[in-house]
């Protein structure tokens, strides 16, 4: 059984149709790749996959769970994280209070074991910094722990977005343009961290992406999206010998 | 005939609770703060009247238009003085401010004018309407109050859809920074509302009083407080909701007092308020927002 | 390492916050001790206490889950009276020590309920809408407890929205609660000492909420509600979770508030009580317990020390208030100051390092 499997997936704002029929199975261990021109739906898909959106039409299932519809809380608990094309960091609090808001359903006591500071209370706010400083460590911002998050330059921002989303113990990761906004070293950089991370975290990613050197340079199987629909599907070398993905990246406005 | 007579009562004091919504709401739109010292601009512009007309005897237009003078600058001043400069600030700040400025008025009309109540006298000087032989009469100052405030919103609602000004003003409200790129004076555009919205408060005032003739310091802080509900009833925002929830509040406020009960008139009205916004959360005809992800 | 580093830091500053309102009650009662009371002082001191409580339990709700409240003066006025009533009835009958900690529990947890009650609309509206509602709860309890009476006679109790003759009481009958004139003949309890200990039960409540994975799903919330979802933290609860715990606390607060006075009306609880709260929580930096209890005690004494100049006093208030937002708000202001710090720093003899 394959970790998610979407099927006919569909959504429409006000009688316009933003996405249709879209398929897509991912497996545990790889890294995907959701490409197209600005505005063919591919946060959209994002947002009906995290339950931000609620789908008109299809079937989402993770680990062979029907997901449809459901809240964005309960999809969280089930196993997807994610990271938003326009930071959304929590900026007045600290980074490393920023990746323990991300283990708020992992690792859990009660609302009064916290107000009396019980065993409990002590010994996980322990294991929680341990593993908070350990993740922000895969990131090289362990010595950043206690800046306030809107104090992180813009990279490390978006490291950090993905640092708290991993704190979730995520089954499938989704980044949402996670390149964007850097310059090629950095880029560069975040390629290798986004591989360890599925290396080291075992687990799927799908990424969303404009920079097409990254793409092409990870992803083992990418979906191209046009105007709402898959117009190709396969590995970068497939995509980028597609008639259909040419004509519309020469013809749509590429960036 | 009795519901008849407090319908028209209703709708009377809900026009100037609309008057001074369109002041609130127009504010809202356009500078996307809650000018808490509007109500307080009413006060003002009553007390201006008070002297020109009630004392000095001058024409009652003349006065009200001296007030609605003396508003505007008021209003264009304080929006200089306290709003500007936090401009950029979060918006519960300029709240504060607002409510620090509402206080100023009040307590600087207390030592001005002191707090012994002064007895307006009608700026309307007409008969009241009779009909059904008697049965039901309907004051001037109620039938003026509603064609007046009909007449602003309609003039309101010209200005904004097709003037200069008025397009101007969508566009500072739609989105400030694209406006000022566009060229448009952002600030000027932001002190002629406040100039209109005054200019209106003083009318409201002038009315308000005609009906309800006792003025003090803090005689524009309750009506303040219902035109904003009133505002927010309608769609903060929106200029036709303002106008509609200014009527709508005044005829429930004047209905429960008269069949429910004068104490729990206000409960009413806040009642219906917030039984509506659980039903519609932007108002009647508020906009509904979208938060992009 | 830098967690535990962290621990240091955040309970430095709740020990400085517990350290203020300890110096605080020891510096009262020794001017009480050596003799330099005055009788304004004294008669200012609980209320001083409640609205501490009040700033502090506000903080909660503006200050770290950033939500606007126009109305917590109601959940006060929810505790009062819900307390008093207990207090003047049945716990007439109890030794007051008891009756005083029983009027607290009931307080609160009337307060409480009507904190859910409010907070029903909370999880739906945010923004102005929400100030807007909580504005308007407050003012229908005000109009509701203010039509209300309650008398009991010999045939039990008798209730009405209209007046005190509708009731038809016996003679023998006794007024509870009398409509605008609320709650009369309360046997007064003003101990500066039970002020202290409840704004040091609240500081517990909320510095170790706030410190705990409550606390941070609350502020999370407040920083972005949309990656706060997407995180898995349940909206509702938290919201709710603030908002009750704020009401239930400024209920204790009215209660406090009410035992310090033979009498409690309603219309003391009004829009205005609200509003100065809420800028004691703005003036005392948002979010800032420390500086909200400073607030304040300043804005509720600094009204009173005015008194000589009675006509001016509000006017000076209002002008100190606008002068205050502006120097601390303003964007021109705010970096003006930091060029000003800047300089000055400059010239001290400190590291670079520290010219953050």
């Amino acid at each position: 059984m394959a970790l998610l499997e979407v099927t006919n997936l569909g959504i429409s704002f006000g009688g316009l149709q933003a996405v249709a029929a879209f398929d897509l199975t991912v497996e545990t261990g790889r890294l995907y790749g959701l490409i197209g021109p600005n505005g063919a739906g591919k946060t959209t898909a994002f947002n009906m996959l995290t339950g931000m959106y609620r789908p008109s039409e299809g079937n989402i299932r993770l680990d062979g769970v029907d997901i449809t519809g459901k809240s964005p809380e309960y999809i969280s608990k089930a196993g997807i994280a994610r990271t938003f094309q326009n930071i959304r960091l929590f900026d007045e609090m600290m980074v490393l209070d920023n990746v323990k808001v991300g283990m708020h359903n992992r690792m859990e006591y009660s609302m009064w074991a916290g107000l009396l500071r019980t065993r409990s209370y002590r010994e996980t706010e322990h294991d929680m910094n341990r593993k908070a400083l350990k993740l922000l460590k895969v990131f090289g911002m362990e010595d950043k722990a206690e800046l306030s998050a809107s104090a992180l330059p813009y990279g490390q921002q978006r490291k950090l977005e993905i640092c708290r989303a991993l704190a979730s113990d995520p089954k499938l990761l989704l980044l949402d343009e996670p390149a964007a906004g850097m310059n090629p070293n950095e880029t560069q950089e975040l390629m290798e961290t986004v591989r360890k991370v599925r290396d080291d975290f075992g687990i799927a990613i799908l990424l969303i992406e404009h920079d097409m050197k990254f793409v092409m340079g990870i992803c083992e199987e990418i979906t191209v999206l046009e105007y709402g629909r898959i117009i190709a599907r396969g590995s970068g070398e497939t995509i980028s010998n597609d008639p259909r993905v040419i004509a519309a990246y020469l013809g749509g406005d590429d960036d | 005939m009795q519901f008849l007579s407090y319908l028209a009562r209703g709708i009377s004091l809900g026009s100037v609770y609309a008057l001074i919504a369109l002041g609130y709401t127009m504010v809202y739109g356009i500078a996307k703060m809650l000018n808490f010292a509007h109500g307080d601009v009413i006060m003002v512009g009553g007390y201006v009247v008070f002297f020109t007309f009630c004392k000095g005897g001058i024409h009652p237009v003349l006065a009200i238009i001296i007030a609605m003078g003396a508003c505007t600058l008021l209003g264009i001043t304080i929006e200089r003085v306290a709003y500007r400069p936090l401009r950029g600030a979060s918006s519960l700040s300029v709240l504060i401010t607002a409510i620090g400025v509402s206080y100023f008025l009040q307590n600087g009309a207390m030592l001005l004018w002191k707090s012994d109540p002064k007895s307006f006298t009608s700026v309307v000087k007409l008969k009241p309407l009779v009909l059904f032989g008697g049965q039901l009469q309907i004051s001037a100052e109620s039938i003026v109050t509603i064609l007046v405030s009909v007449v602003i919103m309609i003039v309101l609602i010209w200005f904004v859809q097709y003037t200069k000004p008025g397009h101007a003003m969508q566009a500072v409200s739609e989105d400030r920074g694209a406006a000022q790129l566009m060229g448009i004076n952002v600030n000027g555009i932001i002190s002629m509302t406040f100039a209109i919205g005054s200019a209106l408060a003083a009318v409201a005032g002038a009315l308000l009083l005609s009906s309800y003739p006792t003025l003090i310091p803090t005689t524009g802080a309750m009506p303040g407080i219902k035109a904003f509900v009133a505002a927010v009833f309608g769609g903060i925002g929106s200029i036709p909701g303002a106008f509609l929830g200014g009527i709508l509040l005044g005829i429930i406020e004047n209905l429960s007092k008269a069949y429910i009960s004068t104490q729990l008139s206000d409960a009413v009205v806040f009642l219906v308020l917030i039984v509506v916004l659980l039903v519609k959360p932007t108002g009647l005809l508020g906009r509904k927002t979208t938060v992009k992800v | 390492m830098a967690g535990r580093k962290k621990m240091k830091k955040s309970t430095r500053s709740n020990l400085m916050t517990f350290g203020f309102v300890i110096a605080f009650w020891a510096l009262i009662e020794i001017v009480r001790m050596t003799g330099h009371m005055t009788a304004k002082i004294g008669g200012l001191l609980i209320p001083v206490c409640a609205y501490v409580v009040m700033a502090i339990s506000l903080n909660l709700v503006v200050g770290f889950l950033g939500e606007l409240s126009l109305g917590h003066a109601a959940f006060m006025s929810a505790g009062a009276f819900a307390g008093i009533y207990f207090y003047t009835t049945a716990g007439a009958a109890l030794p007051q020590w008891l009756a005083v900690l029983i009027a607290f529990l009931i307080g609160g947890a009337a307060a409480g309920i009507f904190g859910v009650l409010v907070g029903i609309p909370v999880l739906r509206l945010s923004g102005d809408y929400l100030a807007i509602v909580t504005l308007a709860s407050g003012e229908i309890l005000k109009n509701v407890l203010g039509a209300m009476y309650i008398g009991s006679d010999s045939r039990g109790l008798h209730f009405s929205l209209k007046d005190q003759f509708s009731l038809g009481m016996e003679p023998d009958g006794k007024m509870l609660l009398k409509g605008a004139m609320g709650i009369m003949g309360i046997k007064k309890f003003s101990v500066f000492t039970v002020g202290i200990v409840l704004i040091l039960i609240t500081l517990i409540f909320v510095t170790n909420l706030m410190n705990s994975r409550a606390g941070r799903a609350i502020t999370a919330i407040r920083d972005d509600e949309i990656a706060a979802r997407a995180t898995g933290i349940n909206l509702t609860k938290y919201k709710l979770m603030a908002f009750v715990s704020a009401a239930v606390f400024a209920g204790f607060a009215g209660v406090l508030y009410a035992l310090n006075y033979s009498s409690l009306v309603a219309d003391k609880f009004d829009y205005n009580l609200s509003i100065n709260v809420l800028v004691m929580v703005v003036l005392g930096g948002m979010g800032n317990v420390l500086g909200g209890i400073i607030a304040a005690i300043i804005l509720t004494v600094l009204p009173e020390m005015l008194r000589g100049f009675s006509q001016y006093r509000m006017f000076i208030y209002s002008i100190v208030l606008i002068v205050m937002m502006l120097f601390n708000q303003a964007p021109a202001f705010v970096s003006w100051r930091k060029r000003f710090m800047m300089r000055f720093r400059k010239k001290a003899p400190v590291s670079g390092k520290e010219g953050i």
